[in-house]
């Protein structure tokens, strides 16, 4: 099951940069929640930040407080790798390994995790497969087929099942359909909203009519700051800031 | 991309107020028909409901596109889901004023009988308030809106008191029945005209606010 996210008070830097000035957000279990906003905004590194991949870039760093069920994101004891397990990621150009299988794609987290048993790797490929809407189309051809000999779109479904296979409570996406077709896109879609049975979902979006269709909370960021934080359906029909009616309307800047 | 759009909202504006026009000017002549027992007036209106007719179809073939093409959000949004339902409200106001003019040709068809009530002056009061709702759509301006929602219990009344002495004279004096069944319609019809006025004025509050002021209360999403 998904868990919740409570984001106290948190800051980024790119070296003097700062890019985030203390957002405060929290993110409800189980429900799809978009992050919006212009380019340079913030919401990449926002979401990056919730499972420490921002630091993973030479000189960036981020303070604050990211809680996500009982785990202390930025507590002193918390582990990196520990984190972005039970937080999982997927980009916005779909990156399978390109010479592994379909099969070992899937599995691939599971092994670095130290996974061993055969027989319960084969039920967690099946099973992240199916829940990534991809199994019917792959299931002949696991072990023949490289990943990337796949679609666009099913190479981005074969990602977010490899980010499944590892059991995290949490998916972030940043934008997970920009680089796919209407077809894939709508795929992508229809499986976010499956998906928020079992996780709770954070997408990072610049199309709007996407966050709109997928997701029930929304935040706007700019210039690093959460202007507007509320229903999707009140952020697109009656926004209560001018700046984010600004920016969806389209008469921004 | 945008200005592009911009353009299509002025253009729904712009083909609204002239409906609007149309509209008022059908109030207008009806009224003139009957203060006058003039018949032109009467085919005036009935050639122009083809106009108002022609423009609401037009006014939902743009809106459909802008929706379709554009994906609108928040307030352009809101603007034209307004323009749509304020549209249905004009065509209807083309249809009383329609319903008003056979009305006329029917009374002015018979001597003409002293009725106890004074139609020109509700209609000026309902022309008024489709005037002052058209002018609140103009200028997107909520305070006119609010104060057309303050007319309408003025109308009401009118209608209310023409109901009570046209049904007491039609039972003193049952030779002037069909006179007097026509301006009581009449009064019907310009009376909802004036709630046509009101739902365009709370489209414009919902427009401007984002609050839905329908049925007496301000409902803003929560």
């Amino acid at each position: 099951m998904g868990v919740g996210i409570e984001v106290r008070g948190l800051n980024a830097w790119y070296g003097k940069n700062q890019s985030l000035n203390s957002i405060d957000m929290t993110v409800a279990a189980n429900h799809v929640t978009a992050v919006i906003g212009p380019s340079g905004c913030g919401k990449s590194t926002y979401v990056r930040c919730l499972n420490r991949m921002h630091e993973t870039i030479p000189e960036a760093r981020a303070e604050g407080s990211v809680k996500v069920g009982e785990m202390d994101v930025y507590g002193s004891g918390s582990d990196p790798v520990e984190v972005r397990r039970r937080i999982g990621m997927v980009f916005q150009k779909p990156n399978p390994f390109p010479t592994m299988s379909i099969y070992d794609n899937v599995a691939a987290g599971l092994k670095l995790n130290g996974f061993r048993n055969r027989k319960q790797m084969d039920e967690l490929v099946e099973r992240s497969l199916k829940l990534a809407a991809l199994w019917e189309e792959v299931k002949d051809s696991l072990h023949k087929k490289s990943g990337a000999s796949l679609s666009g779109g099913q190479q981005q479904r074969l990602c977010i099942a490899r980010a499944l296979a590892v059991e995290p409570e949490v998916l972030l996406m940043d934008e997970p359909a920009s680089a796919l077709d209407p077809i894939s896109t709508s795929k992508i879609e229809e499986l976010i909203f499956q998906l928020k049975q079992h996780y709770t979902v954070v997408i990072v979006t610049h199309n709007m009519q996407q966050a709109a269709r997928v997701a029930e909370f929304t935040g706007f960021f700019l210039m690093g700051s959460l202007i507007e934080y509320d229903k999707t359906e009140k952020i697109f029909t009656t926004p209560a800031d001018k700046r984010t009616e600004d920016y969806i309307t389209g008469r921004f800047g | 991309m945008r200005s592009r759009f911009q353009q299509g909202l002025d253009e729904l504006k712009e083909k609204l107020l002239r409906m609007g026009g149309l509209a008022e000017q059908a109030i207008d002549r009806a009224t003139e028909a009957y203060r006058t027992r003039d018949s032109k007036y009467c085919q005036m209106v009935l050639a122009g409901e083809s106009a108002i007719n022609d423009a609401e179809r037009e006014i939902d073939e743009l809106s459909l596109d802008l929706l379709a093409m554009q994906q609108p959000m928040a307030v352009d949004l809101r603007f034209i889901l307004a323009v749509l339902k304020i549209n249905a409200d004009l065509e209807r106001v083309g249809d009383q004023a329609v319903n008003i003019a056979q009305r006329v040709l029917d009374l002015i068809s018979e001597p003409e009988v002293q009725l106890p009530v004074d139609i020109p002056r509700m209609a000026d009061s309902v022309s008024t308030m489709v005037q002052r709702a058209l002018e609140a759509f103009l200028d997107g301006k909520a305070e006119v809106a609010e104060a057309v929602l303050q007319m309408d219990g003025i109308v009401d009344r009118m209608k209310d008191e023409a109901f009570i002495v046209l049904v007491q004279k039609m039972q003193n004096e049952p030779a002037v029945t069909r006179p007097a069944l026509n301006v009581l319609l009449i009064s019907r019809n310009l009376e909802r005209i004036a709630d046509h006025a009101t739902n365009i004025a709370e489209d414009v509050i919902f427009w401007v606010r984002g609050a839905d002021v329908r049925h007496g209360g301000a409902h803003y999403r929560q």
